[in-house]
């Protein structure tokens, strides 16, 4: 097995052996590799196959910005995760990844016939091709495409792995450890400043920690043994947090900024387990100090994408950092200075190089050592063209003519077996542009860079722009002191000797004698868009970057176009003519790096996902074989099924027995506010339709609650307990949305007004027992209390105890029957069930849940809000009219009830449908017609509530209808999927309509 | 994510509140004497301004009281917060 480790590095622990499987084959590599350094040291380029062409695609750079090398991990259901960047995968033993989208194989895969169809894959191919005909879309176009596409796979099993969320607050956040952002920490505790530095890497330093070129000194040492002197001083300091393995995903307003912190991404499988995977940091910090550096830019030229072709910096690191050569025979291609230190560390080590460039000449000081180093360097020269299938074999270059447009001469052809690029540095706006801050184009070396820095947040060192030594540790120690308004002299007489760029070229598309429809340029190597793209869309119409982006898929792969969004830029300005600063830049938006959702959702997943709201008879509920449903966030009874009963059957029963003889309901879920102050009664008669002044001590009313819109809002009985106290009751769904509604209006529009608001809800549980036979159970519950008709008639309220403990009980109805509620603190809710339970015996008293209690009330046309409403029903809509009081001046939403839009006789109104056939139940949410045959269908209405009334042996249904109110008796059509359906518009009480039943 | 000076209980982070829209919208006192135009430009018309906006919000998920706050929609900076009651900050008319 080949050994392109040919140094021992600090990073890199030989001692520390560890074995990964990559494709299913066995290495090794060691502790302190990633992924792609592991891969690189056993002579491994090709890691996958570009998404569109399927060619060969091999590991381009050594961080978060890499297009190519991204693999699945692991093969467990629950713990495999897709388009993991092995650039940044720290290696642990047992490391088990495969490369994505080259089914069967990287070395031969059936998409790679895309390579040689490519001319029939243009820009926009997706949308010109799978366009038509519309049947295609699902059977054919989308399989081929979810097959083609391959970007890895999802877990198929819930994620078994622990995440955590941590809040914190700080005086500094400072977002990367490189060279300027340990200066700015360091200045910053040390000033008393509370400081959290992060880091994406394992360690801190960025890249000047692994700089090992003489020429390039700080106070008269290697920059790296400076820089490691200044992180041994900053984790000394107590005001200090570092966090490594930690990157930003986001930067809100106001400071508020998302982190993951890696916690057992690098650790042996046994090593993980039972710890938090990754953790999310939700800061809010009071300055930020961005600092994340820059990343080198590739450049455009014809098959720049063969394996073998790397970033020159990313050669660097991993000979200097990981000991890993790329390469034995080494080209760099560059327009600027920083391949030149790429060049002359792999000549220290003894790799062969050269360097091909595209400026006339350089004269710089890291020039002149490359020269008296004897390395060979064109100047004035392209690369035109690469050979080599599964790696980079040769190359040829070209002069280019005056003014950079053409080529000339003859070819030269040059053998390497690999090829560093570097078309400069884009500096990381993302943190800066995220925060809202705005950017300018500099033309010197073109680049976007942030524009002005806030009181509460600066931009220092290459991420601004400042690429010599020099230059960012001068600035950014002006820049600190000044951002934070402190006089730091640590680095007053800090002496840096460095190397200056004088020269600089930059072609974003670079020239070439084959015309450009017969290369292959690629700009967006993970989504596989090229120069001609970009060309291509511009020609058809496409000006804004952000539909270019779109159109030819630029920048929309994993890696949000780190590498090539610039590229694209450069040749629509280039192309159109018009000035790359004038153009603007595509949106920066977060994450900066994917996260997975189970870093987003942290500990709230399983039962912690929400809430739940239990009532205290619930585990009664449990023991007796209820089926739940959510309302809200409570857990309510929704039926009881007996054994071999289906939900039909135990619905039927418990609706027969209620009328027959006594049902009994958890109403405890129903939202409660104790109302008190001396203008409770008129508080009522504001935000009630009808009046409320009249109403006894003692007594209950039904109220129905509007918005200011006249649209029906909630509706409940209250109660009126004493002179200034009141009791009311909310639907189980409105209840917070009500207590809030009516708060807003006491403190901003009645301040004056003396009432005092408590919810209620959960001190009181609620049992309701109806039906003919539910006096006699109060009667044993409550021996006591006369129960006549005249000392407790319908719609009043008592108080009486049951075994000392205070209930009170109201005689309301829901179900149009006979029907008491009783209501116990809390504690007690569960022993006043049970108590009901054994009282009722004798009376066949059935538990019956939410959907027997919307059977019942639809037998009686009682509404429920939410279901037979939805915001645009006006109490006329409904039939209510009787709940509006004439007399009363105003109420909320009176006014909106005579606006020339709700007094329209043609709006949709609430009435019964009966069906012709009375077996056939509607299904809830159909639509409602008249004729069938005239297309298009005029649609009048949707069914609301449907139900089978065992009561009345026969199919019953609300339904809002246009102008219902006018259409009783007239016949209308349900259309379904495979018949029409006859019904007839009918009263919405389809049961005792005269009320003899309340008090039978 | 904003950070909300409750003029009751202080900084607290914007997921305590909820946000009530435009502020120094009065319920007319006499609805009934209103034309269908007039109460609609109470019930529907908003301003929607960018640049320096007049809002209410509630700590809801804190002491529950309305207040009304001064903030420059074109960066979300919060210029002012008071009281319901209170007259508006007269320097950012
Ligand atoms: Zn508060």
């Amino acid at each position: 097995m080949p050994n392109y480790r040919i140094h021992k590095t600090e990073y890199i622990d030989e001692t520390k052996r560890v074995s990964f499987k990559y494709d299913g084959k066995t290495y090794f590599g060691y502790e302190g590799d990633t992924l792609a350094s592991a891969l690189l040291a056993n002579g491994i380029h090709l890691v996958g196959r570009s998404f569109k062409y399927h060619r060969p695609r091999g590991i381009v750079s050594c961080g978060a910005e890499e297009p190519n090398a991204i693999c699945q991990i692991g093969s467990k259901k629950d713990l495999t995760e897709p388009n993991v960047r092995a650039t940044e995968l720290e290696l642990y033993e047992g490391l088990e990844a495969s490369s994505q989208n080259c089914w069967p194989n990287v070395k031969f895969d059936i998409g790679g016939i895309n390579n040689f169809i490519s001319p029939l894959i243009p820009a926009g191919f997706y949308y010109k091709t799978f366009m038509w005909p519309k049947s295609f879309w699902k059977k054919v176009y989308e399989p081929l495409i979810r097959l083609s596409a391959g970007l890895g796979k999802s877990p198929t099993e819930p994620d078994p792995d622990i995440y955590d969320h941590k809040h914190v607050h700080y005086d500094v956040l400072v977002i990367g450890g490189g060279v300027s952002g340990i200066i700015a920490a360091k200045m910053a505790a040390k000033n008393n400043l509370k400081t959290l530095l992060v880091d994406d890497k394992k360690i801190l330093g960025g890249s000047t920690i692994y700089q090992n070129n003489e020429f390039i000194k700080i106070d008269n040492k290697l920059s790296s043994e400076w820089l490691k002197n200044e992180i041994q001083e900053i984790q000394k300091l107590s005001n200090l947090t570092i966090k490594t393995r930690t990157s930003i995903a986001a930067y809100h307003g106001y400071n508020f900024l998302l982190a993951k912190e890696n916690l057992t991404d690098h650790l042996p499988e046994e090593k993980k387990q039972n710890k938090i995977r990754q953790r999310l940091w939700k800061i809010r910090a009071k300055k930020v100090v961005i600092a994340t550096g820059s990343i080198e830019r590739p450049l455009v030229f014809n098959n720049n994408d063969r394996p073998g072709i790397l970033l020159s910096n990313s050669i660097n690191k991993y000979l200097d950092y990981y000991g890993v050569t790329c390469g034995e025979n080494i080209i760099l291609f560059t327009n600027n200075d920083s391949a030149y230190e790429t060049s002359i560390s792999l000549h220290k080590k003894g790799i062969k190089n050269l360097i091909v460039d595209l400026r006339k000449s350089a004269s710089s000081e890291l020039i002149k050592q490359a020269e008296s180093l004897g390395i060979k360097i064109y100047f004035n020269h392209v690369v035109t063209n690469t050979f080599g299938y599964r790696k980079i074999n040769s190359l040829e270059i070209m002069k280019l003519s005056e003014d950079g447009n053409t080529t000339v001469g003859d070819k030269i052809k040059l053998s390497c077996d690999c090829l560093g690029m570097s078309g400069g540095w884009t500096p990381m706006v993302h943190m800066h542009t995220q925060s809202g801050g705005k950017l300018d184009f500099r033309d010197d070396d073109q680049v976007f860079l942030p524009k002005e820095n806030s009181e509460d947040q600066i931009s220092i060192g290459s991420c601004n722009g400042d690429f010599d030594l020099e230059n960012i540790i001068d600035k950014t120690v002006n820049k600190i002191n000044k951002f934070l308004d402190i006089d730091n002299q640590d680095y007053q007489d800090t002496n840096i000797i460095c190397s200056k760029e004088n020269d600089k070229r930059n072609i974003w598309l670079l020239p070439n004698k084959i015309p450009l429809g017969k290369t292959k340029c690629f700009i967006d190597f993970q989504n596989d868009s090229t120069a001609k793209d970009i060309k291509l869309a511009l020609k058809e119409g496409f000006r804004s970057i952000e539909h270019v982006k779109r159109y030819t898929t630029t920048g929309m792969a994993t890696d949000q176009g780190k590498l090539s969004n610039m590229h694209a830029l450069g040749i629509i300005a280039d192309t159109a003519g018009v000035k790359m600063g004038t153009l603007g830049t595509t949106t920066f938006r977060p994450p900066f790096t994917p996260l997975t959702f189970g870093t987003l959702v942290g500990r709230n997943v399983g039962k912690f996902f929400e809430v739940v709201r239990k009532t205290s008879m619930h585990e009664w509920h449990v023991e007796n074989n209820a089926e739940f449903e959510n309302v809200g966030q409570w857990k309510r009874p929704w039926y009881y099924a007996k054994k071999g009963e289906s939900m039909h059957d135990a619905v039927q029963r418990e609706s027969k027995a209620a009328r027959d003889s006594a049902g009994i309901l958890d109403a405890s879920t129903l939202g409660k506010i104790d109302i008190q102050g001396t203008d409770a009664s008129e508080f009522l008669n504001r935000v009630y339709t009808n009046a409320w002044s009249k109403l006894a001590i003692g007594k209950c009313r039904y109220g129905l609650m509007l918005n200011e819109d006249g649209m029906v809002y909630d509706d409940g009985v209250t109660t009126r307990i004493s002179e200034n106290h009141y009791l009311m009751t909310t639907t189980t769904g409105g209840a917070a949305n009500v207590l809030s509604k009516l708060e807003d209006y006491l403190q901003t529009e009645w301040p004056e007004l003396d009432v005092y608001l408590t919810s209620v809800t959960d001190h009181y549980s609620t049992a309701s027992i109806c039906g003919p036979n539910s006096k006699k159970i109060l009667n044993k519950l409550f021996p006591n209390l006369d129960l006549s008709d005249e000392n407790f008639p319908h719609m009043s309220f008592k108080e009486d105890k049951l075994e000392n403990i205070n209930c009170r009980i109201m005689r309301i109805s829901f179900t149009g029957e006979l029907s008491y509620e009783i209501n116990i603190e809390s504690k007690y809710g569960h022993s006043l069930w049970k108590m009901c339970i054994e009282a009722g015996k004798e009376f066949n008293l059935t538990p019956y849940g939410t959907e027997t209690m919307h059977l019942l009330r639809a037998e009686k046309g009682f509404i429920i809000v939410g279901q037979d409403t939805d915001g645009t029903m006006t109490p006329s809509d409904l039939q209510m009219d009787w709940i509006v009081s004439k007399k009363k001046y105003d109420f909320i939403g009176k006014r909106s009830l005579y606006r020339s839009d709700t007094i329209r006789e043609d709006r949709k109104q609430l009435v019964g449908l009966l069906t012709d056939d009375p077996k056939e139940i509607l299904e809830e949410g159909a639509q409602i017609v008249s004729d069938v045959k005239s297309k298009p269908i005029d649609m009048l209405g949707h069914v609301t509530s449907s139900y089978f009334s065992p009561n009345l042996n026969k199919s019953i249904a609300l339904a809002v209808v246009r102008s219902g109110k006018t259409m009783k008796g007239q016949k209308l059509i349900i259309p379904m999927e495979n018949k029409n359906i006859n019904v007839t518009v009918s009263d919405t009480i389809f049961l005792d309509k005269e009320n003899k039943r309340l008090n039978a | 994510m904003f950070l909300i000076n409750c003029p009751f209980c202080g900084e607290r982070d914007q997921s305590e509140f909820s946000s009530g829209g435009e502020a120094h919208i009065v319920r007319p006192k006499q609805p009934t004497e209103l034309s269908d135009d007039e109460w609609a430009e109470y019930l529907f018309m908003r301003k929607n301004i960018k640049g320096i906006q007049f809002e209410r919000w509630n700590h809801v998920h804190g002491c529950r009281k309305w207040f009304n706050v001064v903030r420059d929609t074109s960066n979300d900076k919060i210029l002012s917060v008071y009281k319901m009651g209170e007259k508006p900050p007269v320097n950012y008319k």
